[in-house]
């Protein structure tokens, strides 16, 4: 970086010369000095950082205002005029003994267990993939862009054709499972009632592996092969090759992966979204679906911003933590 | 709500084509004042035929002749009902809206809380012909009673009960049932093999819910007390809820596999034959579609306990569309000419016809004779024994909290559990509860 370069330059100027004051040596001083000698890229940066800010910061900034005020149908009109709320929003959101917090904390247990089941599997199956597809094989190529084939199809296109593969009169899901091979002894439903839940599970590793996939199969083609191949002199077998050479070095890759799939799979609206509508079956209630109708249906827009302000929150602690326990690992390894 | 159902197909046609028809801006006309001749307006016209493409061929004329007598250029917009909600919100917060929009009518007491339309006050009405000309019965759903209404009834639509005279002719049964004693009765003699008696579209929010809200006021019920609180949990609600629910748990004659409809497949069912009868808003042309020839299917009245539905003893919910106007409008005279000459008597005989809904009107029911049978019932219907949907600001939330607990008592009772007057009324709690928070 620019920055850097110039550290190690000699000091400019007049400044060189000067006697330096005890207060110039503090932290602040350094600071104000680093910072007029890099001035300029910072200058420079500064139009995408205002650009920035006003494209993330505003809005979110922006959300957790409307989350104090009491932004009902009543007031959209003169949003300014909506009267503050102070802690109400929260206080309704996180009072699990009454019907809106209840039904909030269940939404978010809801969707803590779908993100680990989706995530998991998805990171499971295009691990597996990545590693059974990293020899050399005829056809190799064509499977692994049938492979990547959901993750090119438009999510709304993709949905709706499993939602009619999940149809109970008609959908293909019962008609293998109930009449060709004769595993359930009655057509199950899967878009309402329990098996809604892994309906969604189901589409969500379908959308989400071959990213997975993808990354994996990038991170492979960075281990040396002499590693796998003095391993082996070594008498190692595969899966301890899996083990103690494939994982560790996938280590970096897995630790965005596996963060990036939490926070889509975590924030998903659009497949609950096409599959159930506005009224997604209570054991399929994803938090993103229950924010969406806290807003948009039952027009509270300050309740509907205060959960999803809670939810921000959530997420950036599990990321935080997240992040700082992986590096963590990885420094004491 | 909506008035003419299309299929799913072409629900989601509709859907893309709306995002596409986004692109139009939405100005407003600059000329203020008494002076309308040269005004521009616009105008959001909620989806009423098969595509957006059709509504623009039906109104694009209309608002020709309309410029031709007052001069006034409207600007068309034909908005899918997947946006349109969305879109009058944005336009209510920002203040940059349509002069003139179509709105469901279940919408009415919700947006008028909001205070973006412009209340109809003895003078407003005045403009646009007086409110005597409309029937009662529509203006019942204009917005919440003893305050000035901010829409005026533009389409109008009841349910009826839609039969299969070849099904029914075969079951030996000789006329439509009038009671819902009779309708179990007659659905179990229709209901063998793979063929059930009723179609019923089970995961559907406002098919649930008008059913649900006619029974309960069949038996004197109400889903709100007179000071708009709501009051879910009354014994007539739990009772009507669990009649609409045994159709399938208890008395069998629905397929279980209707409890995930929710994209008019029952419409279909029925039209193909699967299903002996099935309630639905003016069905006919859907039907027709759907492959089902005209006189294949009779019409008759939704039953009602005690055989005769009246006023007190109503059969339907007020379905239809309403239009309103912008308060923000700068050409609110202008865009009450439009209303007048979108409600006047010609107008409104013309789109009703184009699009299978009745007229409004009093004099344009009596001035134009039926079109058939089912238009005789649906008229019928609507004019002696409709009830509006509760008009409470809340309404939209009422439709979703209780037929959301409504779908997930039928998937319930779709896979075999018991359905019990505890159960039911745990889940209404639950809604009310919701409501209050």
């Amino acid at each position: 970086m620019t920055v850097g370069i110039r550290r190690d330059a000699p000091p400019a100027g007049s400044d060189a010369g000067r006697g330096r004051t005890p207060a110039s040596q503090t932290r602040a001083g350094r600071l104000l000095r680093r910072i007029r000698k890099g001035g300029p890229p910072y200058l420079f940066l500064l139009p995408a950082l205002l650009l920035e800010l006003l494209v993330h910061f505003i809005p979110m900034a922006f959300g957790i205002l409307i989350s104090f005020k009491q932004l009902t149908l009543f007031f959209i009109r003169n949003w300014t005029g909506a009267p503050w709320a102070g802690w109400a929003n929260y206080r309704v959101a996180l009072n699990f003994h009454e019907a809106v917090g209840s039904a909030l904390l269940h939404s978010f247990l809801v969707t803590c267990s779908f993100t680990v089941l989706a995530v998991g599997l998805s990171w499971l199956f295009g691990t597996t993939a990545a590693i059974l597809t990293q020899d050399t094989f005829r056809g190799r190529g064509t499977l692994r862009t049938i492979f990547l084939t959901p993750f090119a199809l438009p999510v709304y296109a993709s949905v709706i054709i499993w939602s009619f593969m999940f149809q109970y009169n008609n959908g293909l899901v019962n008609e293998l499972l109930h009449n060709v091979l004769g595993i359930t002894s009655r057509p199950s439903f899967w878009l309402i009632g329990h098996n809604s839940f892994f309906a969604l599970v189901i589409i969500s590793i379908w959308r989400n592996w071959p990213f997975a996939f993808l990354c994996v199969m990038a991170g492979l083609q960075g281990i040396p092969r002499d590693l796998y191949e003095a391993s082996a002199i070594d008498g190692a077998s595969i899966w301890q090759q899996i083990r103690k050479i494939t994982m560790p070095s996938l280590r970096s890759v897995n630790q965005v992966l596996i963060l990036v799939l939490f926070l889509w799979t975590f924030n998903d609206f659009t497949t609950p979204f096409v599959l159930f509508g506005t009224s997604a079956p209570s054991p399929a209630d994803v938090i993103s679906i229950h924010i969406y109708n806290a807003s948009f249906i039952n027009w509270n827009f300050g309740e509907g911003s205060a959960m999803s302000v809670l939810m921000l929150i959530f997420l950036l602690l599990v990321t935080a933590a997240y992040l700082i326990g992986t590096s963590r690992r990885r420094n004491n390894a | 709500m909506r008035i003419i159902r299309v299929s799913a197909v072409a629900a989601a046609a509709t859907a893309v084509l709306a995002l596409a028809a986004c692109g139009g801006g939405s100005s407003t006309g600059g000329s203020s004042g008494g002076n309308t001749s040269s005004a521009t307006i616009t105008y959001w016209a909620s989806n009423q035929g098969a595509s957006l493409q059709a509504d623009y061929n039906v109104l694009n004329p209309e608002i020709a002749t309309f410029k031709k007598e007052t001069g006034i250029t409207v600007k068309l917009q034909v908005i899918g009902w997947a946006d349109l909600l969305n879109r009058i919100l944005a336009a209510t917060t920002s203040g940059q809206g349509p002069d003139v929009v179509n709105i469901g009518n279940t919408w009415s007491a919700s947006l008028q809380a909001t205070g973006a339309l412009l209340p109809f006050t003895s003078s407003t009405f005045s403009q646009v012909g007086g409110e005597s000309k409309f029937l009662t019965s529509a203006v019942g759903s204009t917005g919440a009673a003893g305050k000035p209404p901010t829409a005026v009834p533009l389409y109008s639509l009841a349910y009826a009960m839609y039969y299969n005279k070849a099904l029914f002719t075969a079951a030996g049964i000789a006329s439509p049932p009038t009671t819902w004693s009779e309708l179990v009765a007659d659905g179990k003699k229709l209901t063998h093999g793979s063929q059930y008696g009723l179609a019923v579209e089970g995961a559907s929010i406002p098919e649930n819910i008008h059913n649900v809200f006619i029974l309960s006021k069949q038996m004197g019920g109400s889903f709100f007390d007179s000071a708009g609180n709501p009051t879910f949990t009354t014994p007539q609600n739990v009772a009507a809820v669990q009649q609409w629910v045994n159709f399938m748990g208890a008395d069998h004659i629905v397929n279980p596999g209707d409890a995930e409809y929710d994209q008019n497949q029952s419409l279909s069912d029925f039209a193909k034959g699967k299903d002996a009868m099935i309630m639905w808003q003016a069905a006919g042309t859907a039907l027709q579609a759907d492959g089902m020839a005209k006189d294949a299917y009779g019409t008759a009245p939704v039953p009602v306990e005690s055989g005769t539905p009246s006023s007190s003893n109503p059969d339907s919910m007020v379905a239809g569309i309403n239009m309103a106007v912008f308060k923000d409008s700068k050409n609110q005279a202008a865009a009450l000419k439009f209303v007048n000459f979108m409600t006047s008597q010609a107008e409104s005989i013309k789109l009703n016809g184009e699009y299978g809904s009745i007229p409004p009107l009093t004099a344009a029911l009596q001035a134009s004779p039926a079109a058939n049978q089912e238009q005789t019932v649906l008229r019928n219907v609507l004019s002696s024994s409709a009830e509006a949907m509760p008009q409470v600001a809340k309404e939209s939330q009422f439709e979703t909290e209780v037929g959301t607990a409504v779908k997930n008592l039928m998937a319930d009772a779709a896979s075999g559990k018991p359905v019990s007057a505890a159960t039911v009324k745990a889940q209404l709690a639950t809604a009310q509860q919701s409501m209050n928070g």
